[in-house]
Formats: C-alpha cells, structure tokens, sequence
C-alpha cells in the first residue's frame, strides 16, 4: 500500500496529527555494559562490542499507526528471537514519528542519520515518505530497509546497494492479476482506482499483465484522491458492462468503495478483483460486501506453512493481536538486516560483504521463500486470495516467484 | 448516454448534493447569523458519525443512534457556546479561525481517544436496507432515496423555522443588526447559543445520516469541511436558499465532470466556484454589499 494517504484536505490533516516527534531511546544500556568491562580490545572488536543502532522512522501517529506499530513489532519480535541481537551484536533502537508527512520526511531522516548517527534506517509506510528516505539515504550512503512502501521507483530508477526493500513493489502484486483474469475467462476489464502514483502505477502493471495475457482494458475509470464520491463511477461500470473490473483503493476508501459497488449489485453480475490492499485489514467494516472478492497479494491470512504459523503464534504471543502483512515484513526486514550481519561478524565496516550477503540471501519468510533481485526487491509468490469467513484466504499461488523488472535500475556491483 | 444512464446520473448528483447540503447548512447558519467562521464543522460531522457508530454498537438501533447523535451533539454545542465562542461574537474571523481550529485538533484527539482510529461501517435502519433494480444491472440503495427525502423535508424545515416563526423573526433581525436588536429588548444573545448549537447539531447529523452508505474514518470531515466552504461561498454567506442551489451545483457538476471530463474533474467545482464568484462577487443569493 504505498501512498495510501488518509483523506488529508488542503488545510487539515498534516497539521492535526503533528504531536511532539515521539522519540524514544531505548535498550542502549544494556549495550554500554559491555563496553565497561575494562580490558583492550582491538579496533574492530571495539566496533563490534558497541550496540548497532537501528533506526525507526514509521507512522507512529495519524491513520497509518497501525501498520507503524506492527512493522516495530515485527523486527522487535525477530531481534528477541536472536537473543536480542543481531549478527551477535547488541541492538539499540531509536524512534522517529513521521506521521506519513512527505514534506518532514527529509528532516526527520537527518536527524537519524546525522544526529543519532545510526547504522541502520528501517522505513515506511507511506510512499511519497519513503522516496525522500530514498534521497537521504543515497546521499548519505546510509543503510536503508524498506519495510512496506511500494512505490515501483525504490527498487528502480532509484536503486542502490545499500537500499533495500523487505515488502513487495506496486508492480509485484498487481501484475499477476492479469493472468489470473484472463484464465478465469474475463476478455473486457475496466479498472478504477484514486488518480495518483500508487494507483497509477498498480493499475498499469495489471494492465501490462493483462494486455499480455490477451484482455483488454476497455476503460481506466479514476477519481481525485482522496475522494470517496463514486456513485458517478459506479454508475459508468454498470454502463460499460465489462467482463470483472480490477480495483485499486486503500483504507476507507477501500471500505466504501467495496460497499458501495455491492450496495449497487454490480458484485451480482460484475465480480470485482483488486490488489490485496482493497481488502486487508478492512473486512470487518466492509462486512458481508467484501465477500467473494478476489486479491493479489504477497501473503494471505491462512498461509500453511512452519514459518507463518510459528511467526503468528509468536506475535499474538508477544502483542496479543494477530499478525499481518506489516508485522511479516517488519519481521523480514530484521531477518535480512542479521543474515548480512552475520555474514561479516556483526562488523558494519565489511559493508561490501554485508550487502553481498544479503543480497544473495533465500529464506523461508512466514510469507513463504524469499529472496532478491539485483535491485534488492524481494522475489517472492504472489498469492491469489478470496475474502471468506471474514478473511483472505489463499486459493492459488498467482505466479511463483514474481520478480520486478527493476526498470530504470543500473546495473548494480 | 443513454437516457436512463443520464437518468441514473443526474440522481447520483442531486442526492450527492442534497448531502452537501444538509452539512453545509449548519455552516452557513452559524457564518451568517452569529458571524462566526466555524473551521470545526468537518470535525462535528466527523464526531456525529463516531457517534453513530458507537451508539448503534451498544444499542443495536440505527434510530437511536440518530437521536442520540444529535442530542450529544447539541449539547456539545450549547457548552462550546458558552464557555469560548460567545466570548467571539463582533471580534475579528483571525480569532475565530484561532479556536476553531484548535476545536479541530481538540476534537481529533478526543476521536483517537475514544474510538481509536479504525475505518468502522454503521448498518442502516432494516427497514432501508433493500434496493431499487433501476437497469438490468445496477440497483440503487433505498437508504439513498430515502436520504433524499429526509434531505429536502429538513431544508423545508429550516425554511419554515426562519421565515415563519417568531425564533426566525429573532434570528434574521440579529443577522440583520445585532446592536439595534439588543436595543429594543429583543432576546437575540439568549438565541445565539441555540444556533450555534443548531449548526453544530447539523454538521452532526450530517455526519450520522451519511455513516451507512460512507464510512466512518478518521479524516472524513477534512474534505467535507472545503465542499462545505464552496457551497456556502457559491450560494452567498448565510443564505440557506443559497447553499441548497449552490449545493446541488457541486453535486451535479461533481457528478457530469468524473463522467464527461474525468482528467479534469478535481478542479471543475473549483472553476464553478470561480466563475459564478465573477459574476457575482457575493455568491448567488449573497446580500449586495452597500
């Protein structure tokens, strides 16, 4: 879900959810300790003795805390299972707010890099956020963990060694919707989603899949974002009549727009197919309207396999909720972070092996296997789910292993 | 376009603009009686539809909620009036905007506070819950039609209590000249506290009647609160007659611009608002400035 914004009208919400930036410094102590205990080490072991610093900048405050507090979670709950290390090393984390505000985002990222001098950025939620961490990050040849955004540009036009991403691209999740529609029959398809990049870029990745399949898009329906006025829209579908309509909408929006197109009994005639952000983390409020829906999506509810059973007993263990899409990738982020880590000994300076390391990293995240492309995308199935009992539940794998393009990515050493 | 789809439409957009009306009422109201520039309407509307939410999650009754609602929010209105906003009547709009936008932020944390900050969804009455076949495939909610109705008897309603009442004597004679008002002895101070509680009451139930075809989510009232400044400014500040043509504008315009002109329809309220501001500086039914 990348720049899922909630509904933020000229005057009002950036400045309505500003609250003191909620910084938090915690778990150093335990980390001085060991650099007390009076002996000589050498260089390297003095570096490897102090803490690594991890810093958090995600949503903490306004509509995407949430998804903050589970990615935090995550890579908390990964780091305790480590023994409260990574790569043997202890971890300090730092908090930074950023409240999904683009236009903070750059100083926020400097105060981590340049005043708290960490060793590590993991951030965001918000897209237009991310891609200004994206710029610090490249400036300042910062280590950076992309534990959700999806903005395609991030692992493209904009990659680096050091950047990487533990979530999913807009392209990955949509493009294999294409085929999906297609060999459920479906020739004509109109989409319909919020006229800015997220969208944009979703809707045009399931048309490239689609197109390639053999459909066509006979109309591209869009409306303002964050606008949820879409009688006008619906009304266009019913004319239309296309075969399925594809659907791209986030948070509220995603809720009134699913009820709205049954309150219309479109779902009767027209089935509505999305990517997976149309329904996830929304179901109870959309109710018995979201019934039936089918998503793409690099995860789903019901996932059978060791690693995501593990991982959702472990975090309703330690949160007492139930883990999603956000606590996985946050969860990932730190699994890849200490596979570089251990690859050098805990010692940051060995960055070259690290990323190395990383890159060529395979693991069976709770999502299922994962590993990178050459511009540090995860490369991953992408599952075909259907909302039922009040869940999205897994009914095929999409495509297996859906590798981003990385279009506009230079080739990398 | 066929003629029922243009049928269809031309629903869609009188019903999106009976909504636009019902909330921007209560703005215009208070801006035009009591002078005051309310930037929390967006807020209250936000809160009547939480409310809503809360009060038909305990009592299970839409119509409850509805009462309830309204009651809580006129109550709130009626404290807000007494404890800062009658200090305001007179003084200049910086001090308004001031207050009214720390009510904003006030009234959010309040919201985050109470009900957190998931998107919830709020089940009509189950004697609204069907829907009209109006083509072969697409039905049409009768919550919306229903929504209409209620709509255009609550703007007679206003009407009626303005022009023919004596409360409406009192309130249009206060709008008139507040000082000549008080001087003849007429209770226009002790009335001003209603209105403001009226307006509030409204933004609020604009709020909850719209929850079961909406959503109820933390930033609703943000855009809600700029349709509701374009509607009053296009149909003259203070004018109900105004904000109701000016409203079914938007909605009509709102509605034609995402069919006919969709790279453009963000902006084609903005231009109407523009064009008829040109024609006529203080909207279509704005009082001539002498």
């Amino acid at each position: 879900m990348s720049d899922v914004t909630k509904p933020a009208a000229a005057l009002a919400h950036p400045i309505l959810t500003s609250g003191l930036d909620r910084r938090r410094f915690l778990a150093g102590a335990a980390g001085l300790a060991t650099l007390g205990a009076g002996f000589t080490p050498s260089a390297p072991a003095i570096a490897q003795a102090a803490p690594l610093k991890v810093g958090f900048m995600l949503p903490y405050s306004g509509t995407f805390a949430k998804l903050g507090k589970f990615i935090d979670d995550g890579f908390r709950l990964y780091v305790e299972q480590q023994g409260g290390k990574l790569g043997g090393r202890e971890v300090a984390f730092f908090q930074v707010d950023d409240e999904s505000k683009p236009e903070a985002a750059t100083d926020n990222m400097n105060r981590l890099v340049g005043r708290e001098k960490v060793d590590v950025v993991v951030g965001t939620v918000h897209s237009g956020v991310a891609m200004a961490m994206v710029k610090v990050a490249r400036d300042s040849n910062t280590m950076l963990i992309i534990p959700n955004a999806g903005v395609n540009e991030a692992t493209g036009p904009l990659c680096a060694p050091h950047i990487f991403r533990s979530s999913f691209s807009n392209w990955q999740v949509c493009y294999p919707m294409g085929k999906v529609m297609h060999d459920a029959g479906h020739r004509k398809v109109v989409t319909i989603t919020w006229r800015y990049a997220a969208g944009q870029q979703m809707v045009a990745a399931f048309k490239e899949g689609f197109s390639a399949a053999g459909g066509s898009v006979i109309e591209e329906l869009a409306l303002p974002f964050p606008e949820v006025e879409f009688q006008a829209l619906i009304t266009q579908i019913a004319t239309l009549k296309p075969d399925a309509v594809f659907a791209f909408f986030a948070g509220g929006g995603a809720v009134k727009f699913v009820k709205d197109y049954a309150a219309a009994g479109l779902n009767k005639t027209i089935p509505l197919y999305g990517s997976g952000f149309l329904t996830d983390g929304t179901i109870p409020a959309q109710g018995e309207a979201a019934n039936g829906i089918k998503t793409t999506l690099h995860y789903a509810d019901n996932l059978d396999n060791a690693a995501n059973k593990a991982f959702l007993s472990s975090f309703k263990a330690k949160t007492g909720q139930d883990g999603d899409i956000y606590a996985v990738q946050g969860f990932d982020g730190a699994a890849l972070l200490n596979l570089g880590l251990t690859a050098v000994k805990g010692d940051m300076g060995a960055r070259p092996a690290m990323i190395e390391a990383m890159r060529s990293a395979k693991f069976d995240s709770p999502r299922g296997p994962m590993s990178f492309n050459r511009a540090n995308n995860p490369v991953q199935d992408v599952y075909l789910r259907e909302v039922r009992n009040g869940r999205n539940e897994m009914i095929a794998i999409a495509q297996k292993s859906v590798d981003d393009p990385a279009r506009g990515c230079k080739a990398q050493s | 376009m066929s003629a029922i789809t243009f049928a269809v439409q031309l629903l869609n957009g009188v019903q999106y603009g009976l909504v636009l009306f019902l909330v921007a009422s209560g703005l215009t109201l208070v801006f035009g009686i009591l002078g005051v520039i309310n930037l929390a309407h967006g807020a209250f509307y936000m809160l009547g539809a939480y409310f809503a939410w809360w009060i038909a999650a305990y009592t299970g009754s839409f119509l409850m909620a509805l009462i309830g609602g309204v009651a809580l929010s006129f109550m709130l209105g009626l404290l807000l009036e007494n404890v800062f906003v009658r200090r305001l009547y007179g003084r200049d709009h910086l001090a308004q905007v001031l207050l009214s936008f720390g009510l904003i932020l006030v009234v959010d944390e309040l919201r985050q506070i109470l009900f957190g900050k998931d998107v919830y969804s709020v089940k009509p009455p189950p004697w609204l819950e069907g829907s009209i076949q109006l083509t072969d495939n697409l039905s049409y909610p009768v919550y919306r039609l229903a929504l209409c109705l209620f709509c255009l008897v609550l703007a007679a309603l206003i009407f009626y209590v303005i022009q023919r009442t004596k409360l409406g004597m009192i309130i249009r004679a206060g709008a008139e000249n507040r000082d000549m008002t008080r001087a003849l002895g007429i209770p226009f101070d002790s009335v001003n506290r209603y209105v403001f509680a009226g307006g509030i009451a409204l933004a609020a139930l604009g709020g909850i009647l719209v929850s079961p075809i909406s959503t109820v989510y933390p930033g609703m009232g943000d855009g809600m609160l700029i349709l509701s400044f374009v509607v009053v400014v296009l149909g003259g500040i203070g004018s109900v007659a105004g904000a109701a043509i000016g409203a079914l504008l938007i909605g009509l315009t709102d509605t034609f611009g995402k069919v006919f002109f969709p790279q453009v329809s963000s902006i084609l309220i903005y231009v109407l608002m523009a064009g008829v501001l040109l024609w006529r500086p203080n909207g279509i039914l704005g009082k001539r400035e002498a």
